[in-house]
């Protein structure tokens, strides 16, 4: 019991890593990795709003949706409790603890477009995880994009001091460095437990 | 008068291609172009919701109000994804299976919410479905494109077909999610190389790069820079 808890959260992080092999919140993997503080604290974020909105999709899945014979609405509950719940999330630290708003606070908003938590929610479902596997697959996935992004800011710290071929520059070199941190991640997929 | 109508056709599929031109909705092009046969589901299906996002939301245009529009969008979009979704597992199961969460993930493609904000809203039904319509076909020859290009490097096949000689041994790293980042890749780079104008300054210069036209754009890109500093 207690593996099949450990495999979820370092399956949702290293083998099945959200951005590296199932291609969710490219958008901001690309976007914000240009700065490493910045790649940092939405990690963060993101890991505190991935982990609160699974737990949320599960209970209203359990309790709401399934008893009434609801799932076919769960993609616009989905979407919906998520952007609700950052706009609350953001309120909250606002009100009652600043410090963390300073530094988690900005990225809040953008992680509603953010189609990785809606993915991680939808999988859950799939998944018939129960309410707590539901949240560490949600922390674990979460953990997995922020290693992925901190990962891509530090190659690109180096990258911005290469002369490169003028077509290379831009996307396409940081594309290919995903493209190597993806077949260095494809290496975890021997783990087993 | 037909013009216009054309022109928004060229529009989407050249000029401003969604996926090779506007760099939008980057997560499905990178996922479901394993085949060239899921780039046509995936794209064929995001059309169909494209264009009825865009009737849609221009028919309303008049009646949503402005501060709450961004809701609404999602709202509408979300109803005609989950429609889509379930005529899909109902009458094409098989694309249904293939494309999996990657269906109810239309909702947060940016083309949809970009184009609603972009276009649907400021004009008339028929122009918005045409300007759909170009959209959606663009994605999906872009989509279908980089399936092909996966297909025959990582499987020897096109749509099925054996292509490679048999004693070609398919390089296998093109169907697997690296060769979605090196294709993609490819496709800048040669279109760099022609010189051809993209938008991906912003695709890895700040988040408006996907969400250029959505719902955060003005928050995100001021504060990505806030917090930059």
């Amino acid at each position: 019991m207690n593996n099949s808890l450990i495999l979820i959260v370092v399956s949702g992080a290293l083998i099945n890593n959200v951005v590296l092999n199932q291609f969710l919140g490219i958008c901001s993997f690309l976007g914000v990795s240009k700065q490493m503080k910045a790649s940092a604290s939405l990690g963060c974020a993101v890991i505190f709003v991935m982990t609160i909105a699974s737990a949320v999709a599960s209970i209203l899945y359990d309790l709401i949706l399934e008893p009434f014979g609801l799932q076919f609405m769960k993609t616009i509950v989905f979407i919906l409790v998520i952007a609700a719940l950052v706009q609350i999330v953001e309120m909250y630290l606002k009100k009652n603890s600043p410090a963390v708003y300073k530094s988690l606070g900005i990225f809040l908003p953008l992680i509603t477009t953010n189609c990785a938590v809606l993915g991680v929610a939808l999988t859950n479902v799939q998944s018939e995880y129960n309410f707590i596997e539901s949240v560490l697959a949600g922390f674990g996935t979460a953990v997995g994009f922020t290693i992925a992004i901190v990962l891509l800011a530090s190659i690109r710290s180096r990258i911005r001091e290469q002369d490169l071929p003028a077509p290379l520059r831009g996307a396409p070199i940081v594309l290919i460095s995903a493209a190597l941190m993806s077949i260095a991640f494809m290496g975890f997929s021997g783990l087993s437990f | 008068m037909m013009n216009k109508y054309v022109e928004r056709l060229y529009n989407g599929l050249i000029k401003e291609n969604p996926t090779l031109v506007l760099m939008l909705g980057m997560c499905p092009t990178l996922a479901v172009s394993t085949r060239a046969v899921n780039g046509i589901g995936m794209g064929l299906s995001t059309t169909a919701v494209l264009i009825l996002s865009n009737l849609v939301i221009s028919l309303l245009r008049k009646s949503i109000p402005d501060e709450v529009r961004l809701p609404s969008y999602i709202v509408i979009v979300a109803s005609l994804v989950t429609v889509t979704e379930l005529l899909m597992e109902a009458y094409v199961p098989t694309v249904y299976e293939a494309l999996g969460i990657y269906i109810p993930l239309i909702v947060v493609n940016c083309i949809i919410l970009g184009r609603a904000e972009a276009y649907a809203n400021k004009n008339t039904p028929l122009l918005s479905v045409m300007d759909g319509l170009g959209m959606g076909l663009g994605f999906t020859i872009a989509l279908t494109l980089a399936g092909l290009v996966r297909e025959v490097l990582g499987n020897g096949t096109a749509f099925g077909l054996q292509v490679l000689p048999k004693g070609v041994e398919p390089m296998g790293i093109f169907v697997q999610p690296p060769g979605a980042f090196l294709v993609i890749a490819l496709f800048i780079i040669i279109m760099n190389a022609i010189g051809i104008k993209t938008r991906q300054k912003q695709l890895v210069e700040g988040c408006d790069g996907c969400c250029a036209a959505c719902a955060s754009a003005a928050t995100c890109t001021s504060k990505t820079e806030e917090a930059a500093k």
